[in-house]
């Protein structure tokens, strides 16, 4: 007999005797639960949403009986709805493809079609969702992806309410995830939220920015917080200023329908940008919860300040006809469904400060667009060069500023760029660069963002979704400057597969700098 | 790129790193810690494959160590191979003559500076790995009792000499079955008043399971065998039922709790590179192994290392009479 060990003071009821705070090598497995996606059709759901549910099903993390409804305007049965998932598994998944893992998932398989303002076809989401909680036991909690456009939300939120889907009794939950855009200004954003928060409290709504992974997050905040070398440098008497770009070197693809009319400004800076500006300036968090985070992160938002002078801090283009990579590609306004007038920007690039101690007077710069050199996140920090050089003008000719890259896409890593001697008799510094790349792909490692995501959503575990006060912050920074720019003509064209419109430049040269190629 | 060096010695070696690192355009390795592992030549292709596939998410220099025939000169052989699909460096040392007792000497100048130090030990573990000369180097110890000579004496040797930083992939292979039974629990918080586990026999990684059920649940765990492969079910009785995951086949399991359906869940047994991969994400102590081990060499240091005390039960007798025999058609392999 292996020994009784302290067998009382372990087997209280309300607590796991199972769990051990030091036994890190548990992975936490939500409990029963399915997901409903509505929109499951669309490109998000078949390329990311499908794959990272059975990859979180082949690593194990997904609960015994757990199901996935597709609700979507389509005539298909339960089995056709099955053979579309299982055909973007197969293409997209990250893991290997594994018959026994399938045929578990695909039995907790269910589609209801239907409209979004179709009484019946609810009616019979209610009834799917209680058989599953009969079959599948997955005792009343339920997840309801909305990978739709933000103007289906009110009809949607509002038949959960209808038909009491909404309701969650006793123990079990129901959650809203929301996509980015969270709305396309603060007012509109406030609408939204209203109508969300009517049926659904704020815990439960979790808003979802995919470009910022959880991963990605957490690594930012690991180097900042766990290491004392950056932290001394990270303010305005060594920081000369900071970069933060994300380009892509694709064009709008087919999503006029979404793109037109919402441009980059509102795609990415809104969420993505402000985020990660958010996350490089603020002050150290107290602890590490949802919580604390917020805090720090609103704090940063809410000190943001604009440039007095919008027209020339602040930048905007439209890609035209050019060659891209080696591709001749045609222009925004030849795309198709894109009216000849559109002024919506596919560039934008502004100018913010910080309102700190620790920032005043660092100009932070941000860009995004669409069809630029190469596809590339970063967040560059470029310090002021020193203040004396004990070497002759030739002999530093070539030395820049340093930098500290945090590199976020497509290469997760950081790159620091300083000064060192050129090989040779003569005295020569020019600068080089020192990488470190974070892991790369393998059996666990880098979990797909849209995989941690999920599984935040079905622990119930939201600390790095954005909440609905930094949605609003980030809103009242952009709003001026989009109501500007919708005052003052037309963006700027700028040949696609170069990095972005002349007056981009001329936003930072008149500040004596430069941007940094990525 | 690949240089090899026969007749070698340690600082050789190392300029040699330093050469193909050179000719590969010095790129980034940004390596995280330096992975030793002492095998044979029959297990150096199954062993570096697994620590070539882990390098990819532990980007690290891989130190393959081969003790060849004592008899003869003392030398050292070593290839030096990088890039080529690996992230990181891979040194394979082969030792001959006297300095098969003295390989450590070739290892310590090899080390990364300051990153830590695993040594992995894919099939012949020494008893006592924290006072082995290689075993000393290193942070972390991982041996394998189900690939080592007579399994269960191999865990209890690891058990009786247990030393932080020692871990055992038998105990990293329960990691999926210990997910779910947690998961089970936290679903069905209800104490649970005993606990059946049955496996293959002799296969450690039951040894562990029902060690670490004993000390967490405070109960007696009774030892069935079955004809595996591996652990076939974990039952764990309650007043409202059982809670059970079963795996008779070795691929899919059936998860059982009180009150509804019965789930298949998948539960795979998982090679080499995926064991190692989980051991390499925390290199500190492992406070629950140590506190298993622990249980687990208490409970016989009998000569023929098997647990007499652990009452043994060959006829289903469920709380409810709902265990099924277990037919599967059995693997060779005896892990988890």
């Amino acid at each position: 007999m292996i020994e009784r060990i302290a067998a009382t003071q372990r087997a209280e009821a309300d607590d796991n005797p199972l769990r051990d705070p030091q036994d890190r090598r548990l992975p936490r497995i939500a409990g029963p639960c399915s997901l409903v996606i509505f929109g499951v059709t669309g490109d998000l759901s078949r390329k990311k949403l499908m794959p990272a549910v059975y990859d979180l099903a082949n690593r194990g993390l997904l609960p015994p009986g757990f199901s996935l409804v597709g609700f979507a305007r389509r005539d298909w049965a339960h089995q056709d709805f099955a053979q579309v998932v299982h055909d973007a598994v197969k293409e997209y998944s990250r893991t290997e493809f594994r018959e026994e893992v399938w045929n578990q998932l695909a039995e907790g398989f269910r589609f209801v079609p239907g409209h979004f303002s179709d009484d019946a076809a609810f009616e019979k989401l209610r009834e799917t969702i209680e058989e599953l909680d009969e079959v599948r036991g997955t005792g009343g909690n339920h997840a309801f992806y909305l990978s739709i456009p933000p103007r289906f939300f009110p009809d949607v939120v509002d038949q959960l309410k209808e038909h009491c889907l909404s309701d969650s009794q006793g123990d079990a939950w129901r959650r809203v995830v929301v996509e980015k855009p969270f709305g396309r200004d603060l007012a509109s954003a406030r609408e939204l939220n209203d109508i969300v928060s009517q049926v659904f409290p704020p815990e439960s709504v979790f808003r979802i920015d995919h470009y910022l992974g959880k991963e990605t997050v957490q690594n930012i905040l690991a180097f900042r917080f766990a290491n004392s070398m950056f932290e001394p440098v990270w303010n305005s008497n060594f920081v000369d200023h900071v970069q933060i770009t994300m380009a892509e070197d694709i064009g709008i693809g087919g999503r006029a329908g979404y793109y037109d009319g919402i441009g980059a400004a509102r795609d990415v800076i809104q969420n993505h940008l402000l985020q990660l500006l958010a996350l490089v300036a603020m002050e150290d968090p107290i602890s590490f919860d949802a919580r604390s985070l917020r805090i720090e992160k609103q704090k940063v938002l809410a000190s943001v300040q604009l440039p007095d002078d919008l027209a020339s801090h602040t930048a905007r283009g439209q890609y035209a006809p050019g060659w891209a990579g080696g591709v001749k590609v045609g222009g925004y306004l030849q795309e198709e469904d894109i009216p000849d007038s559109s002024t919506t920007e596919t560039y934008a690039a502004i100018r913010l400060e910080v309102g700190t101690r620790r920032w005043g007077g660092v100009p932070f710069y941000l860009r995004t667009g669409k069809r630029l050199g190469r596809r590339v996140t970063e967040v560059a920090v470029m310090f002021r060069r020193a203040p004396h050089l004990p070497f002759t003008h030739t002999q530093t000719e070539d030395l820049g500023h340093n930098a500290l890259v945090m590199r976020i896409q497509p290469d997760e890593g950081l790159t620091l760029r300083f000064g060192g001697k050129v090989p040779g008799t003569a005295m020569e510094i020019r600068d080089v660069t020192m990488d470190f790349a974070y892991g790369g792909a393998f059996v666990e490692s880098s979990p797909e963002a849209y995989e941690r995501l999920i599984l935040d959503v079905l622990l119930g575990d939201p600390p790095l979704f954005p909440q609905h006060e930094e949605v609003e912050l980030s809103w009242q920074i952009l709003d001026p400057i989009i109501d500007f720019w919708a005052a003052h003509g037309k963006p700027e064209q700028y040949p696609s597969g170069t990095w972005g419109p002349a007056t981009a430049d001329e936003m930072l040269a008149c500040d004596g700098r430069t941007w940094r190629r990525p | 790129m690949n240089i090899d060096l026969t007749e070698t010695n340690a600082s050789a070696v190392a300029g040699a790193l330093v050469r193909a690192r050179r000719s590969a355009g010095s790129p980034a390795m940004g390596m995280v810690l330096t992975l030793v592992v002492v095998t044979d030549e029959a297990g150096r292709y199954d062993a570096l494959k697994a620590a070539t596939t882990v390098s990819a998410e532990h980007p690290s220099r891989i130190l393959g160590v081969i003790r060849r025939s004592a008899r003869g000169a003392a030398r050292l052989d070593a290839s030096v191979k990088i890039g080529n699909n690996t992230s990181g460096e891979v040194v394979l040392l082969r030792a001959s003559g006297e300095l098969v007792h003295h390989t450590e000497s070739a290892v310590l100048p090899l080390l990364l500076p300051d990153s830590p130090v695993v040594v992995w030990w894919p099939d012949h573990a020494p008893d006592d790995l924290a006072s082995d000369p290689i075993g000393r180097l290193a942070q972390r110890r991982i041996s394998d009792s189900a690939t080592a000579r007579g399994k269960r004496g191999a865990l209890m040797e690891q058990a009786l000499h247990y030393a932080p930083g020692n871990t055992d992939l038998a105990w990293t292979r329960l990691t999926p079955w210990r997910a779910l039974l947690a998961a089970a629990l936290d679903q069905h918080p209800v104490r649970v008043g005993g606990a059946t586990v049955a496996a293959e026999r002799g296969n450690p990684s039951a040894d562990l399971m029902a060690a670490w059920l004993a000390v967490r649940l405070g109960v007696d765990v009774n030892r069935r065998g079955t004809r595996g492969p591996g652990i076939t079910e974990v039952r764990l009785e309650t007043r409202h039922g059982d809670i059970a995951v079963s795996r008779p086949s070795g691929r899919s399991a059936t998860f059982t709790i009180p009150g509804e359906a019965d789930r298949p869940v998948a539960l795979k047994r998982r090679d080499a590179a995926e064991l190692m991969a989980e051991e390499l994400r925390r290199l500190d102590e492992d406070d629950v192994f140590a506190e298993v081990m622990r249980a687990f060499a208490r409970t016989g240091g009998d000569s023929d290392g098997s647990m007499a005390a652990v009452r043994r039960q060959r006829t289903p007798a469920g709380a409810n009479g709902r265990r099924r025999r277990n037919t599967t058609a059995g693997g060779k392999d005896s892990q988890a």
